[in-house]
């Protein structure tokens, strides 16, 4: 192949192992990260009788169980850490443990212990996975039964995704985060407008983003249907990866840039699909219903099943009756219960550094819990003076994990609630039975928390760093 | 795994589009074992609210029509589970979560994929109870209360259905051709080994 290629065709050739004749690809994986949910993997494993394939590319985590309250442990939700601490003792597996300092949410700490790299394979079973893209790397989630194919043979069978390029030029307003370009893009194309797909993101709204909005934007591309997401690296990921605990060091780091700089789209290389985005149409964005594609500016009103037609008013209403909600509400009146700061969407410094500049000297309206990303990101928060803030505001400071993001630590919205919530899913039940989610970014979250509706943030943030 | 290649059976329709995978299975049932039996957990929370919801009335059920995106959202291969374990062997659908497809045809349960006119159509013709189906996996074809379609299915896929394949022993076969090429990468790429 001599022709233009793009970044997403360079990163699938050089881990294919091989093609079959009917088009499906073997291909290496470079590092397969796992956690308390890997257990009906580990138990095909067992059953029959393989070993973990390549232990020394393989890494734990306890985060979808992991404790943020220092309550009590309930026996299910301890089965579930010791089986993963069982598991990865039994097939010398390094595992970030509850008290571990490099504990946190799997796609939180894969950039920070420098195990996500540029041009690497990464999987999870887990479908945020699409997060560890922002570094170049080529990274997706599998389910169960991929994983023990994975764990007994460090490889995956593949069909290869369609490719499209999301251009985003132009600049993000004050206050408007990738989340809120990411909510927009998913509104527009629908929550599977990009099923298929390996999108790249690029343009001059992505050279000026931060690593972190980038992993922000890469993880909610499974929202949209999107198998994975990509950015080309760039002088910004190498400077944030250096010097990381498993990045390469010496003459390896040396050898590491050079690989990575052929890690860029080809000029006059074609994509299956085009879409372009203006980011100064961007506003700050919240959904009003049940799947991420129900998000709208927060300057905006609750849509009316009325003026929609067959499936769609139905879905509409059905949502609406759901979130509780009236059409033709504004979105800036919807009164809160409670909010929620966490996820491996939105739970990184930055984020909190963003949502506390919102908070500082005020005091949250609703109650509220603040999950950090993961040790390190808490550890450093509290350094900087963030946690203070949180809790000066009235918020609860916790530890690490995907919390009520998903709430299978018992960290759960009540029946009925309604939460402002910096995390990914605004699906039926996905906060706990009967949450009512509504998803924003962690500084839109603290605008909501400080007014007890949500708000439009710009206002709070005049004259504000 | 065994293998299939024809049902006859019971088809209901679920007319949402957008029935995540946190719907079909909520997150809090899947810290039990397999061998418990998933079936009780499918839609649990709906169908719980909702006594007379279709499969609370018909629990004999092996194929289900439903709206857009189906099996989207989270990658938990649980919510196939819940599907296969409450006796569904085919889902027809205008789209499904990419990650979800993948886990039902590796647990022999169909993701097949119609046009949205003829999944309306099928909707339409179901109704509020359920109706005789059936699919045939080598013609690609489903017949449901009477109106047939075709749909298309990844020939892989076919593949693996119809034997009930498991891919890692498929793989293991190839073991040399991976071992050399584990080798060659880290030979000419010595970074992508984790620092230690």
């Amino acid at each position: 192949m001599n022709g233009p290629q793009t970044l997403f065709a360079k990163l699938w050739a050089s881990h294919e192992v091989m093609r079959r004749d009917d088009g499906t690809s073997l291909l290496w994986v470079d590092r397969h990260l796992v956690h308390e949910g890997s257990h009906h993997a580990f138990a095909k494993l067992k059953s029959r009788g393989m070993p973990v394939a390549a232990p020394d590319l393989t890494f734990g985590v306890v985060d979808h169980y992991a404790p943020t309250r220092g309550s009590e442990i309930a026996s299910d939700i301890r089965r579930m850490i010791d089986t993963l601490g069982h598991n990865a003792r039994a097939h010398g597996i390094r595992l970030f443990d509850l008290r571990d300092p490099g504990q946190g949410i799997v796609h939180v700490i894969g950039p920070e212990q420098g195990l996500t790299l540029p041009g690497l394979l990464i999987n999870c079973g887990d479908s945020h996975t699409s997060t560890h893209g922002a570094f170049g790397a080529l990274a997706f989630g599998v389910g169960a039964t991929e994983v023990a194919h994975i764990l007994a043979t460090q490889t995956i069978w593949q069909r290869r995704p369609r490719t499209m390029r999301m251009t985003i030029n132009g600049a993000l307003g004050p206050a408007v985060t990738a989340k809120d370009l990411a909510l927009h893009w998913i509104s527009t194309l629908g929550a599977d407008g990009a099923r298929g797909h390996a999108i790249e993101y690029a343009g001059t709204a992505i050279g000026a983003m931060s690593m972190e909005a980038r992993l922000t934007l890469c993880n909610l591309s499974i929202e949209g249907g999107a198998r994975l997401g990509l950015i080309a690296p760039d002088q910004l990921t190498f400077d944030y990866i250096n010097g990381r605990t498993f990045a390469p060091k010496g003459a390896d780091w040396e050898r590491a840039l050079e690989d990575w700089s052929v890690l860029v789209t080809d000029e006059g290389a074609a994509f299956d699909q085009e879409v372009t985005i203006d980011a100064n149409d961007v506003a700050p964005t919240v959904t009003w219903g049940t799947s991420p594609e129900d998000a709208l500016p927060i300057t905006g009103r609750i849509p009316d099943p009325a003026e929609m037609s067959g499936a769609k008013a139905e879905q509409a209403r059905a949502s609406l009756d759901y979130m509780g909600l009236e059409p033709g509400m504004a979105l800036d009146a919807i009164p809160i219960d409670q909010v929620f700061i966490g996820s491996c969407t939105n739970g990184r410094i930055e984020d909190l550094r963003m949502a506390a500049s919102v908070l500082k000297g005020r005091r949250a309206k609703v109650p509220g819990l603040v999950s950090p990303g993961s040790a390190a990101v808490k550890k450093q928060a509290e350094a900087e003076g963030l946690a203070q803030v949180f809790t000066q505001a009235g918020l609860e400071w916790a530890q690490s994990g995907c919390s009520m993001c998903v709430g299978m630590n018992g960290d759960r919205v009540k029946p009925g609630d309604r939460c402002a919530s910096s995390t990914n899913r605004n699906f039926k039940g996905r906060q706990g039975r009967g949450a009512r989610t509504h998803l924003m970014s962690p500084a839109m979250v603290a605008a909501a928390a400080v007014s007890g509706h949500l708000a439009d943030v710009r206002p709070l943030l005049e004259g504000r760093a | 795994m065994s293998g299939w290649t024809q049902i006859n059976g019971r088809a209901v329709a679920l007319p949402q589009a957008n029935i995540d995978t946190d719907q079909l299975i909520p997150a809090r049932f899947m810290s039990a074992p397999r061998a418990d039996g998933y079936g009780g957990f499918l839609l649990h929370d709906i169908r719980q609210d909702d006594a007379d919801h279709i499969l609370n009335r018909y629990t004999n059920i092996d194929i289900v029509v439903t709206r857009r995106n189906f099996g989207s959202g989270s990658s938990r291969e649980a919510a196939v589970y819940a599907l296969v374990d409450f006796g569904i062997k085919a889902v027809f659908a205008p789209s499904f979560g990419d990650i979800f497809r993948s886990n039902a045809v590796n647990n022999g349960l169909l993701p097949a994929q119609l046009p949205e006119d003829d999944i309306e159509a099928l909707i339409a013709v179901i109704g509020r109870e359920d109706a005789d189906a059936t699919v045939d996996l080598s013609a690609s074809t489903v017949q449901i209360a009477g109106q047939e379609f075709s749909f298309e299915l990844d020939p892989v896929w076919r593949k693996k259905l119809v034997n009930g394949w498991d891919d890692i022993d498929l793989t293991t076969q190839h073991d040399d051709e991976i071992q050399a090429f584990r080798a060659a990468r880290f030979a000419a790429h010595p970074w992508a080994l984790p620092a230690s």
